[in-house]
């Protein structure tokens, strides 16, 4: 929980950056990387060279082919070593702050408990045929996740945990009939897109069923969706791999705790 | 186990009419022993099981064969009664004929089995190599399969596309679309089979195979396994309650079933106690395991399952970061290795604790073949370093095999030398965790109540998930049974008998 304080939240000072930098193998500038990759041919000197080909056109160059082997009926697997001629600006890297601060759990439970005057009530997720419960069972579940507990261990924060595979007009139907103020999400599976699509049928299906202004703050967490997609998706917030209970129950408190008497707080 | 006999459920009356050779389905892919089930349910109830009044209407002539009936049946243009009397018994006589065809059919496909393990041999080494192919079209599947085995893999597991637990019907034909795995089908299952066989042949070796007993049609899946040779079945005793929230009383009838098929089939079942590791603590919950077992152990062996056919479930799933986490491993797969010396013990690798760092990731597969060979595991799960990120490429199964090779050639026979000493950190670890498994065992006895494990399971002991005897998914599937009730198939089951 002290994870608050141990956090920098300034944004770096891009005017310190070095204006381009190169990877780092053991001397400044050299350049130097690794890559691995399977090409569907069989070994031999020929693959050699279209791996060094490949490299080059990834800008390695030189290049090494440190390992080639055969990998099955006509598959060569490969390690390439060697420098790589881009130049990277940090300077130019766009970086999405987190909007909200970390807050410690007695924080959060005193800011819903003053400031909302009842218990947030979170509605959680698998939805379609996703059956991997580990990423909503890390938020939600008391045991939690990379140390800290889960959002069912906030003393101000009800949960109503639907596990997984649970249909979208079952998750609109339960998040009505609990009251929730956020729907939490989580998607895993990432086979031909089903974690882009899943999610837009369920903020489809939540802006059809609820009148605008009062949907629930819709969240999805996995690994696998693009930072700044949120828009396209049709939800509020996306969290990524890593992400710990203890940012989602801060960004929940940002989001639908009102502010404006934090003062008396 | 009363609760197994006072119910039945719409999966184990589909199971029997598939023993009984009703395959197929309509144009919308809806099996027709979806439709004849339910029309029989509408018309005469299920209570007397659906092979009296199936019978019984084809006996009075409203179709010439099985096929035919549920075809009219699913347009509901058959009558459907329980028969009585001699009806009843001339129904029962002949119902028990066709079932019998199906069970002679598993029997068949046992010896089968058996013949060519005799003509091209079991693995070489100890513990056997299983290895997962999920690409989600079986035509991709097969080609994987195939290579998998070429590149050292004894067993062949195809995963289910993840939709398949909660569809409560078996889908049918060759399937070429599923998500994060391929659909259990009779066709796929043939269709793998025939190509291991081949692979068999050409390696010199059998190449076992796994499929999915789970979910709500675990007793039709079961029987398609039996008919088409299957080697191993995933068939959990409480995975469908706790993870896919089936309900209980649903899954233990559809259980006993199976298993019974499975005893009959000369199935492997594995069992999935590594699960609940993923979502509690593998140290603190490291009894839960153990006593998940004891259970898996018992269900199986009343179903008529005999100690080589139990590949029970664990798992290394302790967080690495933890002093002492591999000694801890050590304990845990001895003390499951102790407690069960008889049965193929399924190893499964870590998971919740791989992340994208896939270089640590093949080094904890490492430590975690270590210690598979260490205590003698005897089914090696193949741990994929990019557990975490993607399904496994190509190269990532070859490095993963890779890992497995070198750890059992270099340390295979390191088992008969591990031998920790009694006051040890490992045998005292495994005490420990042995005690606290007798201690919740007694706990659940005591719980007050008529089916104390139903109320275990109910308030939250197996992987933290509460799961209530008069709530879960498939409930409405579940039948009482009446005092006439007749299911030629758990008949010839239980008793051993052919005809």
């Amino acid at each position: 929980m002290s994870r608050a304080t141990s956090q920098p939240t300034s944004p770096d000072d891009v005017t310190a950056l070095p204006r381009v930098i190169r990877p780092y193998g053991d001397q400044t500038g050299d350049g130097m990387v690794q890559v691995s990759f399977t090409l569907p041919m069989p070994n031999g000197k020929r693959a050699e060279g279209a791996a060094l080909q490949l490299a080059g056109k990834m800008g390695i160059e030189p290049a090494i082919v440190v390992h080639h082997k055969s990998i099955g009926d006509g598959f060569t697997f490969f390690v390439v070593y060697g420098s790589v001629k881009h130049l990277v600006e940090p300077g130019l890297v766009e970086v999405v702050e987190r909007e909200f601060p970390l807050l410690s759990g007695k924080e959060i439970n005193a800011a819903i408990k003053r400031r909302l005057h009842r218990k947030l009530v979170v509605v959680g997720a698998c939805i379609g045929t996703d059956a991997h419960t580990v990423g909503i069972d890390a938020i939600l579940n008391i045991k939690g996740f990379a140390g800290e507990k889960g959002l069912e261990y906030y003393r101000e924060i009800r949960v109503v945990n639907l596990g997984a595979q649970v249909l979208v007009p079952d998750l609109v139907e339960r998040a009505r009939e609990e009251k929730a103020d956020a729907v939490l999400v989580s998607q895993v599976v990432t086979q031909r897109d089903a974690h882009i699509h899943n999610t837009q049928a369920m903020s489809a299906a939540f802006r059809e069923a609820f009148p605008a202004g009062e949907v629930p703050l819709l969240v999805v967490g996995g690994p696998r969706f693009e930072e700044g997609s949120q828009d396209a998706l049709g939800v509020d917030r996306i969290f990524g791999r890593g992400t710990t209970p203890g940012e989602v129950a801060s960004y929940l408190v940002h989001a639908l705790v009102p502010r404006h008497d934090q003062a008396q707080a | 186990m009363r609760i197994a006999n006072q119910h039945t459920t719409v999966s184990v009356e589909r199971a029997t009419l598939r023993l009984a050779g009703l395959a197929g389905a309509d144009h919308e892919r809806v099996p027709w022993v979806n439709h004849l089930v339910d029309a029989v349910r509408e018309g005469a109830g299920l209570e007397h099981g659906v092979t009296l009044p199936v019978w019984d209407a084809l006996r009075r002539g409203a179709a010439p064969d099985l096929l035919t009936l549920a075809q009219m049946a699913s347009s509901r243009s058959v009558d459907f009664r329980v028969p009585e009397g001699k009806d009843a018994t001339a129904a029962a006589r002949q119902s028990r004929t066709a079932v019998a065809r199906g069970i002679r059919t598993i029997d068949a496909q046992r010896a089968t089995r058996d013949r060519l393990i005799k003509r091209h041999g079991d693995p070489k080494q100890r513990p056997w190599v299983y290895l997962i192919v999920a690409t989600g079209d079986i035509y991709h599947d097969i080609p994987q399969a195939q290579e998998a085995a070429r590149e050292g893999a004894d067993v062949i597991a195809v995963i289910r596309s993840t939709g398949q637990s909660l569809l409560d019907y078996v889908p049918e034909g060759a399937t070429r679309e599923g998500y994060a795995g391929t659909y259990a089908t009779q066709e796929n299952f043939r269709l793998m089979r025939a190509a291991l066989d081949e692979t068999s042949k050409e390696v010199g070796r059998y190449i076992r195979l796994t499929n999915y007993a789970s979910g709500l049609c675990m007793p039709e899946i079961a029987a398609l396994a039996g008919l088409e040779r299957l080697d191993m079945m995933l068939n959990d005793s409480m995975y469908g309650i706790l993870f896919r929230d089936i309900n209980p009383i649903r899954t233990f009838v559809d259980q006993r079933f199976s298993r019974q098929v499975h005893a009959r089939a000369g199935i492997i079942i594995n069992t999935g106690e590594d699960n609940y590791l993923t979502t509690s603590d593998a140290v603190e919950a490291a009894h839960t395991v153990t006593v998940s077992q004891l259970l898996n152990e018992y269900f199986a062996k009343e179903a008529g399952l005999e100690d080589w056919q139990l590949g029970l479930g664990h798992a290394f799933e302790i967080n690495p970061d933890l002093p002492d986490s591999f000694r801890m491993e050590l304990a845990h797969a001895l003390l499951a290795r102790t407690l069960f010396p008889d049965a193929p013990l399924k190893w499964m690798p870590p998971t919740k604790h791989m992340t994208g760092d896939v270089f640590r990731g093949n080094l904890l597969d490492g430590f975690f073949n270590l210690a598979g060979a260490l205590t003698g595991q005897s089914i090696l799960l193949v741990g994929m370093m990019t557990e975490a990120v993607v399904t496994p490429w190509i190269s990532d199964r070859d490095i993963a095999l890779q890992n497995v090779r070198y750890v059992l050639g270099a340390a295979g026979g390191l088992t008969e030398d591990f031998h920790p000493p009694r006051d040890g950190f490992i045998q005292t670890r495994a005490r420990q965790v042995l005690s606290e498994a007798i201690d919740l065992l007694q706990e659940i006895n005591d719980e007050p109540g008529k089916a104390p494990l139903l109320e275990a399971i109910a308030d939250g002991t197996f992987g933290e998930m509460k799961r209530p005897a008069t709530a879960g998914k498939g409930l409405d599937g579940v039948v009482v049974r009446a005092a006439g009730y007749d299911n030629p198939a758990i008949t010839l089951l239980e008793n051993g008998q052919t005809r």
